[in-house]
């Protein structure tokens, strides 16, 4: 798909460039990373599955104690970048570090420092609770009373402690989510991957597990991938908008938006709205794209009596008009030309 | 010791699955009962000669139960959320096979007791009996790592199905002498039949650790195999 938008797209890598913690490509790989305050750091790390390039030379460097966020689409490859990143899919090229080992080289070092949430809820069934957690605990080499101490706070933590002695088989799909949120805190790790951690989950368990998330701000490094945009924007201090393999847009949820800032989206209600209308009025605006019971334009600038003054002598009852905020999807389909949800 | 953590897990996983813990056991004390009473067409159905076969019908059990960890834990998160811990292929080998080795003793102990009952003997040195289908558990718990580390859920008790007629043609329900042919030479090439040799020339002749000595470090030899592919297919599978 072509991107209509691509002279902003440069403008918008201007923007990140600016950002100090944006990896330099000149730097050479063998150089030492301990102590230098990343605490992840990629070199044009590259994953094929026969011809498919899943990812794509990536460069990314996230400080110690941040909450990163890879955004994207399913199939963008996030997944299989935080796969290369905890040592369970080898890179075709490219390499990258955890607090300064390297995941090609040293993938026990790796594994020391960092625990995984992984994108399915990943929990022994016939375990209950706190044998999960002793499970994690115990194999990250944890004493016993260390993990017993950090499992009781861990589980009051997700609100678990009271039904810590069931088997997890019969827990509800937002306990065991929860219980796999903790099973990858119970190490205490320096390095959290969450994999799309709120992924199917209802509203209220989503919410529930945004509030423990935050707890852990500025206490951990923190790696989370999500197609879910409020997800990303509330939770992250910086976002990796990530599409086809690669790297779009990296920036704070802020400053990603302003680069859209010349931007305007105009919201219009209208249940009587035609095909032939729309295709109309597309004439005008290129980006028009039906919602419930109405459009939503994009455009440099929206002219709220052009579009009035379109809609109404073909007989289109306006119930309302407003404009809209841009969003993380703007965004991503201002870089990309199409829509994260799609 | 990371790892027994891990081979705790599995030993809950697999007692707090009474039915097929039981039937691992059950079984071979099962058939023992049913086969025995067949002693009066010849001297091979008796416990003496039985039980040994018995035993060995039992490991293969063990084959389909630790395979089937295995294969499930690789197919499910889990095993993804394992490999993230800094533990190495051999420690997950460890940890999916030391559970079953109790169950292999508690087999062995079960059917000789119950055989005991039934007129079973022992010529020889029990102690060398036990020796020799002890190694032979640990082979067919590391047979289960070969095929939970190939195979899927799915495809194991398939491929169980073949190492089930391995153990019966092996000469555990009946002599392999009286086969012959191809299969008997095909099972000599495999440890089975060798396990058996060994259990049943201590019990029936009596005869001492040199004269089952070939058959034993055939035994043995094939049991290091089996871990030491299955520890390889392991580690193929732990970085994709």
């Amino acid at each position: 798909m072509t991107n209509p938008y691509s002279i902003t797209r440069l403008k918008f890598v201007v923007v990140v460039k600016r950002n100090p913690n944006q990896y330099e490509r000149g730097m050479h790989m063998t150089e030492s990373t301990k102590g230098s305050g990343f605490a992840i750091q990629t070199f044009s790390i590259s994953r094929k599955f026969g011809d498919l390039v899943a990812v794509d030379g990536i460069d990314l460097s996230v400080k110690e104690g941040e909450l990163f966020s890879l955004l994207g689409p399913n199939g963008a490859g996030k997944t299989v970048t935080i796969k290369m990143l905890c040592c369970l899919l080898r890179p075709s090229s490219g390499t990258a570090t955890i607090m300064g080992h390297d995941i090609r080289k040293d993938p026990i070092a790796v594994k020391e420092v960092i625990d995984v949430s992984p994108q399915e809820t990943a929990i022994a069934e016939h375990l209950n609770a706190r044998e999960n957690l002793s499970l994690m605990g115990g194999i990250h080499g944890l004493e016993k009373e260390e993990v017993k101490k950090r499992s009781e706070e861990l589980l009051e933590m997700m609100g678990l402690t009271n039904r810590a002695k069931e088997q997890v088989r019969k827990y509800s799909g937002g306990m065991k989510r929860r219980l796999s949120i903790a099973m990858a805190l119970v190490s205490d790790p320096q390095v959290l991957f969450l994999d799309e951690p709120t992924l199917g989950l209802d509203p209220q368990s989503r919410r529930s597990i945004w509030e423990h998330i935050t707890e852990l701000k500025g206490k951990k490094t923190i790696v989370l991938t999500t197609h879910y945009l409020e997800e990303a924007d509330s939770l992250a201090d910086r976002i990796a908008i990530i599409d086809e393999g690669k790297i779009v847009a990296l920036g704070t949820p802020q400053e990603l938006k302003e680069s859209v800032s010349d931007m305007q989206v105009m919201v219009v209600k209208a249940k009587n709205l035609t095909s032939a209308t729309i295709e109309g009025l597309r004439e005008i605006y290129t980006e028009v794209k039906e919602i419930e019971d109405g459009i939503e334009i994009r455009a440099k600038e929206v002219s709220f009596s052009e579009v009035v003054d379109y809609l109404r002598p073909k007989g289109i009852d306006i119930e309302s008009t407003s404009q809209k905020q841009v969003t993380l999807d703007d965004v991503f389909l201002r870089l990309t030309g199409k829509e994260l949800r799609e | 010791m990371r790892f027994m953590e891990l081979a705790n897990r599995n030993f809950k996983e697999m007692y707090r699955d009474p039915l097929s813990t039981g039937l691992v056991i059950g079984i071979p004390v099962g058939l023992l009962l049913i086969l025995q009473t067949l002693s009066r067409f010849g001297s091979t159905w008796a416990p003496t000669y039985l039980a040994p076969g018995m035993v060995i019908f039992g490991f293969a059990m063990l084959t389909f139960s630790s395979g089937m960890i295995l294969a499930r834990d690789r197919e499910s998160a889990l095993l993804s959320r394992l490999l993230t811990a800094p533990l190495r292929a051999n420690d997950f080998i460890s940890a999916y096979s030391l559970p079953y080795i109790p169950v292999a003793l508690i087999q062995i102990v079960v059917v000789f007791a119950i055989g005991g009952l039934l007129g079973l003997e022992i010529h020889g040195n029990m102690g060398l009996v036990f020796l020799v289908l002890f190694v032979m558990s640990i082979g067919y718990i590391g047979l289960g790592m070969i095929l939970g580390a190939l195979f899927s859920e799915k495809q194991v008790p398939i491929v169980w199905i073949a190492v089930n007629l391995l153990t019966i043609f092996g000469g555990a329900w009946f002599p392999l002498e009286e086969i012959g042919g191809v299969i008997q030479s095909t099972m000599n090439a495999l440890p089975f039949a060798h396990a058996l040799y060994a259990a049943r020339d201590v019990m029936v002749q009596g005869v001492g650790f040199s004269n089952i000595a070939t058959d034993f470090y055939w035994v043995l030899v094939y049991t290091l195999v089996f871990f030491t592919v299955g520890i390889f297919l392991f580690r193929r599978r732990m970085v994709e």
